[in-house]
């Protein structure tokens, strides 16, 4: 019976030694699929990138007329014109102070989580989800408790309030950096150290936390640019200030790039919403720069321990 | 070194346990007052002192919605294309750059949102009207192109990069035997991936979801941008609206008394309850998957 069928077969086709590499039938429309979704696939990338491009051209193309050198670093004169240093230089400190508090107790948690306490412990899984949740708080929330615990009892908003509140966006994000770096240093170290009679602590001093420096740096760089960037805490705890305030008293209002952005959008000038797509434009690029280069730290250093 | 490294674990779970306290204590006129009918009632006028979390509620879950039903996709879409369809060095310059769509300030966004976006979709919903009218969803296009489904979209870009890049993760978690295996019986690309990728990558899919979710269930000020702040309850994804966090970003600053404040800070908690249970929910999810946010 096959005998036939396999004569019927090269009575009706000319023999073609090729034609089994041809897709035909039912496989051509599986390949025509699979090709439909790498399609599709690509495209969903080239839109999310196209995204970031529409996004930055047009903070780019609307901020251009108000930048300068000037105004950079001109105090601002009036609500429409001057420059935004105080605003920049209100970000750098809030957002300093923020981090003073934040990146130590970060790096110390992740430190507890990789060297002090067991994979397995329960007090590891508490804290690890006491971090995602932390991380996971909606940041206008973040603003609402710290009014609470600080901007009530002082009666004033003040640029201390929204530097703890940056401390707490910034907190789980250096934790948690500092924690996959940590995991990251080869278990070898610890166990020469271990083998030579050295303390546990002076084995992080002194073998771990300069293993991991460019990784907990990363952390550091990813967690302050996040914090440099937040609106929401800075406008429950520290949105109560003259425009061309040059005041940097931390226990009363600060000025911040987030909050000139925020109350320039609401004046009905054009100069002043000019000025606001500018100061949006030099934020976005301070904080791209400092995730780009990051990365490219990062990178390096992988590179590094991979040798 | 032990012991310091033990406070700042202790200081994390403190401060959590503060958060609930200080919005329990400072929303407890409006919590006394209003208790659980606040949840469904849609009426907000402070000058009334009646506040309600109906409207609030409701424009939070359905910005979050639209973003998830148009993220989830497009994400995971971008999660096999980096880590299984790209070139190397095309998958190196693409990776970070959608990863910097998370890095933009959400001050950013908003702004975006109200001077591109918004006249953009203003011009997109009269022709979704006319084509997809029948649905309720896709009723009469508000006038400015200010509205519910705005937000949603100014969401959408905001978690796609979170839902890409921890679907690449786990993408590139899949053992190659596995997907060598199906290529050398004859599966196709698309094959592999339907066969082989997304079902032993499920339940982090779900999980990398959720987290999404979360982000998305929280953003205050890109949305308080584009919603319009309006206390409105409506089956039509085209009018105004709005959400917990965009509520408190338009509003708290500029209250007019003690108890719109102190319902506020309800809100917020109940905002806080919504994420930490979104939280948990994705823990639960992903299983043996370690998917958490992550930054680097």
């Amino acid at each position: 019976m096959s005998a036939t069928s396999q004569t019927g077969f090269f009575d009706t086709m000319p023999f073609d030694p090729t034609a089994s590499l041809t897709p035909t039938g039912n496989l051509r429309r599986r390949s025509a699929v699979s090709r439909a979704v790498q399609i599709a696939a690509t495209a969903a990338a080239l839109f999310a990138v196209a995204v970031l491009v529409i996004v930055c051209y047009g903070v780019a193309s609307r901020g251009a007329s108000a930048l300068s050198f000037s105004f950079v670093i001109d105090n601002p004169s009036g609500l429409a014109s001057g420059g935004i240093f105080n605003a920049l230089a209100g970000t750098v400190e809030i957002v300093a102070f923020g981090a003073l508090i934040a990146l130590p107790l970060g790096i110390l948690t992740g430190l507890y989580l990789t060297e002090f306490a067991g994979p397995r412990s329960n007090t590891a899984g508490v804290l690890k989800l006491a971090l995602d949740m932390m991380a996971g708080l909606p940041t206008i929330v973040v603003g609402l408790f710290v009014y609470g615990l600080i901007v009530i009892p002082q009666h004033r908003q003040s640029g201390f309030a929204g530097a703890v509140a940056l401390s707490i966006v910034m907190l789980p994000i250096m934790a948690r950096t500092s924690q996959e770096v940590l995991l990251l240093v080869p278990n070898s170290l610890r166990e020469a150290a271990d083998a030579l009679g050295v303390s546990r602590w002076r084995t992080v001093l002194s073998v771990i936390l300069p293993a991991a420096t460019a990784g907990i740096v990363t952390g550091a760089i990813l967690a302050t640019a996040r914090a440099a960037g937040e609106t929401a805490p800075l406008l429950i705890c520290d949105s109560l200030y003259a425009n061309d305030s040059t005041s940097f008293n931390l226990f009363h209002g600060v000025p911040s790039m987030s909050m000139f952005i925020y109350q320039s959008y609401d004046l009905p000038l054009q100069e002043a919403v000019t000025r606001a797509w500018g100061a949006a434009f030099v934020l976005m690029m301070l904080i791209l720069i400092a995730n780009i280069g990051a990365r490219l730290l990062l990178a390096r250093s992988r590179a590094k321990m991979a040798t | 070194m032990y012991g310091l490294c033990a406070l700042a674990g202790v200081l994390v779970v403190i401060t959590l346990a503060d958060v609930i306290y200080q919005l329990a204590h400072n929303g407890s006129e409006a919590i006394s007052r209003f208790g659980l009918s606040f949840l469904t009632n849609t009426a907000w006028k402070p000058g009334f002192n009646i506040e309600g979390a109906g409207a609030l509620i409701y424009g939070t879950i359905v910005t979050s919605l639209i973003a998830i039903v148009l993220a989830t996709p497009l994400g995971i879409a971008i999660g096999l294309y980096l880590s299984m369809m790209a070139p190397t060095r095309v998958r190196a310059v693409v990776g970070p750059l959608v990863e910097l769509l998370a890095a933009v300030p959400s001050i950013v966004y908003g702004f975006w949102g109200l001077v591109v976006l918004v006249p953009f979709v203003d011009s997109l919903e009269p022709g979704l009207h006319s084509a997809l009218g029948f649905l309720p969803i896709f009723g009469p296009a508000s006038p400015v192109g200010i509205s519910v489904f705005t937000a949603g979209l100014v969401l959408t870009v905001m978690i796609l990069p979170i839902i890409s890049a921890l679907t690449r993760d786990l993408f590139l978690t899949v053992p190659s035997e596995l997907k060598d295996g199906a290529a050398a019986l004859g599966a196709t690309r698309w094959e592999i991936i339907r066969g082989i990728v997304l079902p032993t990558t499920v339940s982090g899919c779900a999980a990398a979801v959720v987290l999404g979710l979360g982000r998305a269930l929280g953003e205050a000020i890109a949305v308080s941008f584009v919603i319009g702040d309006a206390s409105n309850r409506s089956v039509n994804l085209f009018q105004p609206g709005t959400s917990i966090a965009a509520r408190i970003a338009n509003q708290f600053v500029g209250a007019t008394n003690a108890l719109q404040t102190s319902a506020m800070f309800y809100a917020g908690l109940l905002l806080v309850i919504i994420g930490m249970l979104t939280s948990i929910a994705a823990r639960a999810i992903a299983g043996r998957f370690d998917v958490t946010q992550r930054v680097i």
